[in-house]
């Protein structure tokens, strides 16, 4: 562990603690205010009609029974919809053909909004919706998911080191790994409120960031930034949905602008969020290992092939980790991409990672058992000196640290070495583990805070942060109470409205280290202007400081997952009594939140291991499974003893705050840890998501 | 069509015109402001837009608002009333039992509702089968809270803290009425 330099100097112990979350009443009284909660004594409703072909052009669209309707404030579609700024240029992570709703005839995915009703109340709204008439020409689409299509595209050159092809060693471990297309599924659906007063326009928006949307709402209109708001301080989840912009929010505002001085609402159903706000793509990953009987690579060969689509080119990075995992002189990471007549992907926690840590992680399992290895033993034989993907070192990495605790912690050491061979009554159980690995990568946009004193030693603390749920409110209170050295008390922190200062979005687990190193500056700035004795009012403000080192050194957070999978011989049911992860991922701020954000990450991996799976019926372009009833995520019931710990990892160059980011690394490699015990507890390996009664039925059946 | 009707609502008296194909879940959010409840799935599925209907837990979601008319609802906020938080609401607190926030009313009015039920005796698929029939749920183990509150789904995965929420919060409440402490008061119809 490197240990190199102290810390900032903490005054008051504020940051590491564990105090509750200062948004906490608000939320458990349920009075904190979603976007679509805010009281308009002028509400209307937005309803969206959806295409009904996955590819074609609306012929004719007949609003007469509909605009007849009651209650009905405007019917739009393509003929009549407000104009938008079709060739304005978007910030780098929108989908401008996705964005521009209702702008031409073309229809590019099934599900495509091709007209709203916007009416005095949603059950008016939704009626007329379902009384517009559409014809369509329809054109054949393509939806048809495969590695094998002789059509795939290389996104960019594939990453090689020495020669893979050339790599010696007597075994092989050759397999194909496939995880499947999901959903984001927040438990709050992308909703908007918008009112456009003639001038200007506001958006209560459940968003990841405030400042993107008004950027990319502003450019849409043609409209200087000024004269758009946009207000999240309480978003209900995203996990990488709400990042960039989807139709929904679009349809607001061309519903607001078509129906001024209205505030329009807008909340996507459960169903219409399997179509119109973005998803995983389903991934295909061909991994190929060579090693030495000790188990030791000589190549690594991973080809991901992913989904992705003709309106807009999104890649699920999946081949991506595998770069920097394990030492091996010979080395090819490449994606593959089918660009099909579907919605564009989008991101969802831990883009690239997740489904990425997957299938080579099960591979390493598979290779550890043809070596005749303990697969932590196999892991450790493979740990790289220096980043392999860069050569650079790295700033921190205690993967085997992770791997060692967590083995102590869960008792691995009385594993059996063969698989199968622990049965409890009806029950076959197993123990399985997986690396988790998550790069610190830089903050999309900046970040400004402010810092004021209100007087009596009370302090308000400024930027336009959105906590959707990782604890950002809390940690941020802790950074600048710590820094000004006072109560947590009298830090008030205002986050999630364009009108305060500029954050960056809440993606890539960036949070902390770009708002908390924001406000580390602000409040060390306002000590050192101000001294100890502020007048009321004194303020200071700092922007997200430079990191000295970021191009000298691969800087990642890395963690080790450990899982207990009982089969039942009977009915093939797979439950997962225990998940124990380790975690070194920099400084922890919060005790209380980051244990929830690891866990509740090993809890969406969980799921991801047993249950969810979005069908898309290929014949016409849709999700079949798009509710809670047939999309399964993780229910109380599924989950048991799960339990995270981290390694005081002191890590001061990644940021002044020491912080690596602890949003997404959770969901990564549970699924393989649940795989890797499945396939201890029976002997069946399953090299495919989610896990399934009938994967082991036929092997374990009395 | 509309319909008047009368919902009485965290101990506040409404009389409202519905539209008769509105839910009882979007009349408490549309027409009276009352937002403790959530929308998330409007199919029944997830659980958000739980509250304790005339003392019971329930989807609002799948309730017409004409089939409430004179009901006492009781919503997170409710149960907040006067200021001080339900035991239960501090328990999920001291937990971290929820991260976004929007299934935790939900959350909250499902697990007050369920230790209801279990005091009254009422089994759930993980009670053994002879305990039901002695009338009581001998000990609500964490395996019966998971699955008494399987309807109410959480995507940040707040799930661990919330069972041992319920049970520190179902600890609590037990040893107040063992010390003769009277239980909080709560606005609607008991049974």
């Amino acid at each position: 562990m490197s240990t190199t330099s102290e810390r900032p100097a903490a005054r008051t112990g504020a940051i590491g603690a564990g105090p509750r979350r200062v948004e906490g009443p608000a939320k458990v009284a349920g009075t904190a205010a979603y976007a679509y909660e805010y009281r308009a004594a002028d509400a209307a409703y937005l309803a969206p009609v959806q295409a009904t072909i996955a590819r074609g052009r609306v012929a004719a669209v007949d609003t007469a029974a509909a605009e007849a309707a009651e209650g009905v404030l405007a019917v739009l579609w393509h003929g009549n919809a407000p104009r938008l700024r079709t060739d304005a240029e978007l910030p780098g992570l929108q989908q401008p053909g996705e964005l521009h709703v209702l702008q031409s005839a073309e229809v590019h995915y099934r599900g495509q909004p091709v007209a709203a009703v916007v009416a005095e109340t949603f059950e008016a709204a939704q009626h007329a919706a379902a009384l517009v008439t559409l014809t369509y020409e329809q054109l054949p689409h393509d939806a048809e998911f495969s590695a094998g299509r002789t059509d795939l595209a290389t996104p960019k050159e594939d990453h090689r080191q020495g020669d893979v092809k050339a790599a010696e060693g007597e075994v092989v471990v050759d397999q194909t790994y496939t995880t499947p297309m999901q959903h984001n599924n927040p438990m709050e659906p992308h909703s908007t409120m918008a009112r456009w007063d003639g001038e200007a326009i506001t958006l209560h928006e459940s968003t990841q960031g405030a400042h993107m949307v008004r950027e990319t709402v502003a450019e849409l209109l043609g409209l200087e930034q000024g004269r758009v708001r946009v207000v999240a301080p309480y978003v209900g989840g995203g996990f990488g949905s709400k990042g960039p912009l989807h139709a929904p929010t679009v349809l607001a505002v061309l519903g607001a602008r078509a129906v001024p001085h209205r505030s329009v609402k807008l909340a996507a159903t459960r169903r219409q969020m399997f179509s119109l706000v973005g998803y995983r793509s389903p991934t295909v990953q061909r991994v190929r290992l060579r090693a030495d009987a000790q188990g030791r690579l000589s190549g690594i060969d991973v080809t991901a092939t992913v989904q992705s689509a003709r309106l807009g080119d999104f890649i699920e990075e999946a081949a991506g980790p595998a770069k920097s995992m394990y030492a091996a002189p010979n080395r090819r990471m490449g994606h593959r991409a089918a660009r099909l007549d579907v919605p564009v992907p989008t991101w969802m926690r831990a883009p690239g990672e997740c489904p990425g840590m997957f299938g080579p992680e099960v591979a390493m399992d598979e290779l550890a058992v043809a070596c005749g290895l303990d697969p932590i033993e196999a892991r450790v034989r493979n740990e790289p000196e220096r980043d392999p993907a860069t050569g650079k070192p790295f700033s921190t990495r205690n993967l085997i640290a992770c791997l060692r605790e967590g083995a102590d912690r869960f008792g691995w050491a009385d594993r059996p070495a063969e698989p199968g061979a622990r049965r409890e009554g009806e029950w076959l159980v197993g123990t399985g583990v997986a690396a988790s690995f998550y790069p610190v990568v830089p903050p999309v946009g900046g970040s400004r805070a402010l810092v004021r004193h209100a007087g009596d030693g009370r302090y308000v603390v400024s930027l336009a942060a959105a906590d959707i749920g990782t604890g950002a409110w809390t940690a941020l209170t802790q950074v600048a109470a710590d820094v000004l050295g006072v109560p947590l008390e009298h830090v008030e922190v205002r986050l999630g409205d364009s009108a305060l200062p500029l954050a960056s979005l809440a993606g890539g687990s960036t949070g902390m280290m770009s708002w908390g190193s924001t406000v580390h500056a602000a409040a060390t700035a306002f000590r050192r202007l101000h001294g100890d004795d502020p007048a009321p009012g004194a303020e200071a403000a700092a922007d997200l400081p430079e990191v000295a080192h970021r191009d000298d050194y691969a800087m990642h957070a890395y963690g080790a997952q450990f899982a207990e999978v009982r089969v039942n011989t009977d009915t093939g049911e797979i439950r997962v009594p225990r998940l124990l992860g380790v975690f070194a991922a920099g400084r922890i701020v919060n005790a209380r939140t980051a244990r929830s954000q690891f866990v509740g990450g090993m809890t969406m991996g969980l799921s991801m291991a047993l249950h969810e799976e979005s069908v898309l019926d290929a014949r016409f372009g849709h999700v079949v499974n798009a509710d809670f009833a047939e999309y399964h995520i993780a229910a109380n019931a599924d989950v048991a003893d799960i339990q995270a710990h981290w390694i005081d990892e002191h890590d001061p160059l990644v940021n002044p705050l020491g912080a690596k980011g602890i949003g997404e690394i959770g969901i990564v490699g549970t699924a393989a840890a649940v795989a890797n015990a499945a396939y201890h507890a029976t002997g069946v390996r399953v090299r495919r998501v989610p896990l399934r009664l009938d994967d082991f039925l036929d092997a374990v059946g009395a | 069509m509309h319909a008047d009707i009368t919902l009485t609502v965290d101990g506040r008296r409404h009389q409202l015109r519905v539209d008769t194909r509105t839910t009882l879940l979007d009349a408490l959010r549309e027409d009276l402001g009352v937002t403790a409840p959530k929308k998330g799935c409007d199919h029944g599925q997830c659980g958000s837009c739980t509250v304790l209907l005339n003392g019971r837990r329930v989807v609002t979601c799948l309730v017409l608002a004409v089939a409430g008319d004179g009901a006492e609802v009781v919503t997170a906020a409710g149960l907040a009333e006067g200021g001080d938080l339900h035991p239960m609401q501090e328990a999920f607190m001291d937990h971290d039992a929820f991260q976004c926030g929007y299934c935790t009313p939900g959350q909250i009015c499902s697990a007050v509702g369920m230790l209801d039920e279990a005091a009254a005796g009422w089994p759930s698929a993980a009670t053994p089968p002879r305990a039901s029939a002695e009338g009581a749920v001998a000990e609500l183990d964490d395996t019966e809270i998971r699955e008494r509150m399987s309807g109410n789904l959480c995507r940040c995965g707040a799930y661990a803290g919330i069972v041992s929420a319920i049970g520190d919060a179902a600890r609590r409440t037990h040893a107040a009425a063992a010390s003769g402490i009277p239980r909080p008061a709560r606005e609607g119809g008991r049974r």
